[in-house]
């Protein structure tokens, strides 16, 4: 079973995002969604070395909602800052210490962090301890660094990793 | 009705993209510049990509859904590509208003050791 449908849940999102692309949904498409599910992750099955598991779907779903709005918001802050003076801003890089361990779960926290308020991350340190993070305009980073943790890394630990 | 909502979002949606735009001009190195393009841009896309769907639906009375999925690929690729440019600059040193972190590593290990030295 495992070995012939290693990825349900990008079986699942890759049937939708044929969906979305034919732009119908007509039942013969459907099927040909699942199929082309069922057959992409077994042809690429050497790139997804660990299986997907997802602990707490409404969390992830709650989790989503929380980044929508702090997108909008970081938009807000980084036209502020733009429009106002550039010469003023204090960017700082900030070392942040990782509690996550899965790859799935780093990488989105890193994607996450780009996408809101005036972060970038910048590299992710040999052992996967530290996230470097750049920050457009900062004057407490040590909250900075709590902040990030309370608000997306402790979220995505409870859904990606059994506690 | 619609049609004003519309003209609002693309409004709001060039808006947003231009002080993004905007952002590299104004911004001094090439680490502040980066965080223009990856936000300002994403709620100015997105903007332009909600018109779109709402426009195309209207006007063939079926929901066109193609604009959710432009969606899904730039938020994915958005913030790899900066990543992936960040780290080549920091690869290369390039110079930064802010202090670098190998600096910042030094730095640190230099205080451990004149604490240690203090202690000794």
């Amino acid at each position: 079973m495992h070995r012939f449908f290693p990825h349900p849940i990008l079986a699942l999102i890759l049937a939708g995002i044929w969906l979305l692309l034919v732009n119908s949904i007509h039942p013969g498409q459907i099927v040909l969604g699942l199929l082309l599910g069922w057959m992409i992750p077994l042809l690429t099955t050497q790139f997804w070395p660990e299986a997907v598991r997802i602990y707490k779907p409404f969390h992830l779903l709650h989790f989503v909602g929380i980044i929508l709005i702090d997108i909008i918001q970081a938009n807000f802050t980084v036209a502020r800052l733009v429009l106002g003076r550039p010469d003023r801003l204090q960017p700082a890089f900030i070392s942040m210490p990782l509690i996550l361990k899965s790859d799935l779960a780093i990488s989105f926290l890193a994607n996450v962090i780009t996408l809101t308020p005036g972060t970038v991350s910048a590299r992710l340190s040999h052992d996967r301890c530290h996230l470097l993070v750049h920050a457009l305009d900062v004057t407490n980073t040590e909250e900075l660094a709590n902040t990030i943790k309370s608000r997306y890394e402790k979220p995505l630990k409870e859904i990606f990793e059994k506690c | 009705m619609l049609e004003v909502f519309i003209s609002l979002l693309i409004l709001t949606g060039a808006i947003f993209t231009f002080i993004g735009s905007l952002g590299l001009v104004r911004l001094k190195d090439f680490y502040t510049r980066i965080h223009g393009p990856t936000k300002a841009t994403t709620l100015g896309v997105g903007s332009l990509l909600i018109a779109s769907a709402l426009y195309f639906s209207y006007l063939e009375r079926s929901i066109s859904l193609h604009e959710v999925l432009v969606t899904l690929f730039l938020f994915i690729t958005a913030p790899v590509s900066a990543h992936m440019l960040t780290k080549a600059a920091l690869h290369l040193g390039l110079q930064s208003l802010a202090r670098l972190p190998e600096q910042q590593v030094n730095r640190q290990h230099n205080e451990q050791e004149a604490k240690h030295d203090q202690g000794d």
